[in-house]
């Protein structure tokens, strides 16, 4: 469309300049923030990349756990086999063998060297323990979503109602669960002790259980809200001939699942997951602050939790930004690692 | 019984299995309610019986859903006992002028996107998508010193302006407006409409349900919003209803009636908003999610 040079400008000037104002320069002086010690009441101090050094870094032990020389031999093995699985991936030697390499070798770096900040890789372990859920969720989802995607009674009734848990929301239905997982009076024990006398967990009290808590809320928040109204989207694009060829040739329901609706999702499933990852990595926050204080003894405390408790309880400015920051790196590498492996296995 | 339409075998328990999943994921919105009506009052508790509480001796589920006398006075004496009112205007006015704000950015921003051309429209764009990838942390520690530089911190400024603008919606937005035909635009060009009169008569008009449902999804954002206002803001005046729910759990930590009717005056907007713009809910799930 023709127009003066100027009017592009105009419409864009209110979000440009909010945009430039609240966003881009935040990140710039974020980036900046996270090279500097700052407790916001003295002056910065540049530290170079000492905050990442706190977080990240590792120091060598005073006292390895296994012999160094077992542990040389070791670490040369995991060389070799890595060496030779680079060098043979193009033969099909399994992703698999790959990681168990890594993970060994991990496993033995890991006796000469400590972490600089345990908590730090505790709480990266949490986020990644939450983002468990997910995968549930989306089974939730498509699982309701087939049973959904039939002539049945009632159908706009039962999408209203799985719909409803998405969308309640916040620090009221984070005080809900809060009194369902209850030890004494909560919903779930008291129906556990229907059937098993002794009782439940002490679900958000005991360091064991209170992800799993957290996993089972967001399961419930989650699994009949959009990502089921996608699959159901998903599946009501699937030719309904394709079943019909599959069941002339004798294929039972499970098996027509897994060969025909798996795989006619795919894209559905790869966009949820991703979406899922990047919203899940960054969350945590507010259910952990509401229902547990990001414990018990740090337990259910994520990253974004501990960005914040640097941040504006110790007033740690530069290592909540670099926090934040290793966040944004790890979300970044989550969604590509997830693209490349989805890309090669999304079925269009 | 009639045969006309049986339902299979299989379907039935299809359908069974739905009721039962319907009846999981909605009892715990009822145990809201049924905890919302009992009462930790210990004078009740004695006229009624330990039912009418939250610490029954009866531990069944189905039994103990209701109390005997269902105590509606719980829902008042929330506004009595804080300042709920005050939590209330606050996150209305602020979910409502956000949400009203980021329409106007966002859809004048879309519009210069979408449908105009200049030049360096394509890097600007790509930078709006690129921060899309950036949590919200990262933004979150400078704004905050920008901010009490500014002498901002713990006013309405904070909590209205800066949430004004999205790269988000400026994205939904200029998606849906690329699909609009150009032979309409065209049309009142040529019947001398600047570009101002072609965005305000021609492609706002037609975009109502993506304007609806970016404006739905942002109100709600907006009610249920909690790190933003806990780091901005700290007098009572300015709280949000999310950071009002939260005191009033330190000042009734163990009153589970009191707590779930609070809990249930928080959500009840929400509700009204599902029930009323359902479909909308429906298409901007599809919005970000359907690829070819």
């Amino acid at each position: 469309m023709r127009n003066k040079p100027l009017t592009p400008w105009l419409f864009l000037a209110p979000s440009v300049l909010g945009f430039a104002a609240f966003t881009l320069f935040p990140i710039v002086f974020s980036l900046a923030l996270a090279f500097c010690a700052w407790d916001l009441f003295r002056p910065p101090r540049w530290v170079g990349w000492d905050n990442f050094q706190q977080l990240l870094g590792f120091t060598v032990r005073e006292a390895p756990s296994i012999p160094p020389g077992l542990g040389v031999i070791l670490l040369a093995v995991c060389l070799v086999l890595a060496a030779g699985v680079i060098l043979r991936l193009r033969g099909g030697v399994r992703l698999g063998l790959a990681v168990g390499i890594a993970a060994v070798a991990i496993f033995v770096l890991l006796q000469f060297l400590e972490p600089v900040n345990e908590r730090f890789w505790y709480y990266t372990g949490n986020t990644f323990y939450l983002l468990l859920g997910l995968p549930l969720s989306m089974a939730c989802s498509l699982g309701l979503a087939v049973l959904l995607n039939q002539t049945i009674p009632g159908r706009n009734l039962f999408r209203l109602a799985f719909f409803l848990p998405s969308i309640v929301g916040g620090v009221g239905i984070y005080l809900l669960w809060k009194w369902i997982f209850n030890t004494d009076y909560g919903l779930i024990n008291s129906v556990i002790s229907l059937v098993h006398p002794a009782g439940g967990p002490a679900w958000l009290e005991s360091r064991a259980w209170a992800k799993n808590a957290l996993i089972i809320m967001n399961i419930w928040a989650t699994a009949g809200g959009a990502n089921m109204v996608l699959y159901l989207a998903a599946l009501q694009n699937v030719d309904p001939q394709l079943h019909e060829a599959a069941c002339l040739d004798g294929a039972g329901k499970w098996h027509q699942f897994l060969a025909i609706t798996w795989p006619m999702v795919s894209p559905t499933t790869a966009f949820i997951l991703i979406m899922g990852i990047i919203g899940g990595f960054q969350g945590g926050f507010d259910a952990a602050y509401v229902m547990t204080r990001g414990g018990p003894a740090g337990a259910t405390t994520t990253l974004s939790y501990f960005i914040y408790e640097n941040g504006f309880r110790y007033f740690y400015m530069g290592r909540a930004a670099a926090a934040s920051w290793i966040l944004f790196v790890m979300v970044l590498g989550l969604s590509l690692l997830n693209w490349k492996w989805m890309s090669s296995r999304i079925t269009y | 019984m009639r045969t006309r339409n049986p339902l299979s075998l299989a379907k039935t328990g299809g359908l069974l299995l739905l009721v039962a999943v319907g009846i999981t994921m909605l009892y715990p919105l009822l145990w809201m309610v049924g905890t919302a009506v009992k009462t930790n009052d210990p004078e009740a508790l004695l006229r009624e019986g330990a039912g009418a509480g939250v610490f029954p001796d009866d531990r069944n589920i189905l039994r103990n859903l209701f109390p005997p006398v269902w105590h509606w006075e719980n829902f008042p004496e929330v506004f009595r006992v804080s300042p709920f009112a005050r939590y209330y205007f606050n996150s209305a006015v602020i979910a409502l002028v956000v949400t009203a704000g980021q329409l106007a950015t966002s859809s004048l921003a879309a519009y210069a996107f979408g449908r105009l051309i200049f030049r360096g429209r394509e890097k600007i764009f790509f930078l709006y998508l690129a921060t899309l990838m950036i949590p919200a942390s990262v933004t979150l520690i400078p704004l905050f010193i920008m901010m009490s530089w500014a002498g901002l911190v713990d006013s309405y400024f904070v909590l209205l302006v800066p949430p004004m603008f999205s790269a988000y919606g400026t994205f939904m937005l200029r998606q849906f407006f690329k699909g609009i035909p150009d032979e309409l635009e065209e049309a009142a060009c040529i019947d001398g409409c600047n570009a101002l009169m072609r965005f305000v008569h021609v492609v706002l008009p037609l975009s109502g349900p993506a304007l609806a449902t970016l404006g739905i999804f942002t109100f709600l954002g907006n009610w249920q919003s909690f790190l933003y206002p806990l780091v901005m803001v700290s007098s009572d005046r300015l709280k949000t209803i999310p950071l009002g729910l939260l005191d009033f759990v330190d000042q009734n930590s163990a009153n589970w009636p009191l707590l779930m009717a609070a809990s249930i005056w928080s959500i009840l907007p929400v509700i009204g908003i599902f029930l009323f713009g359902q479909r909308f809910f429906v298409s901007g799930t599809r919005l970000g999610g359907v690829k070819g």
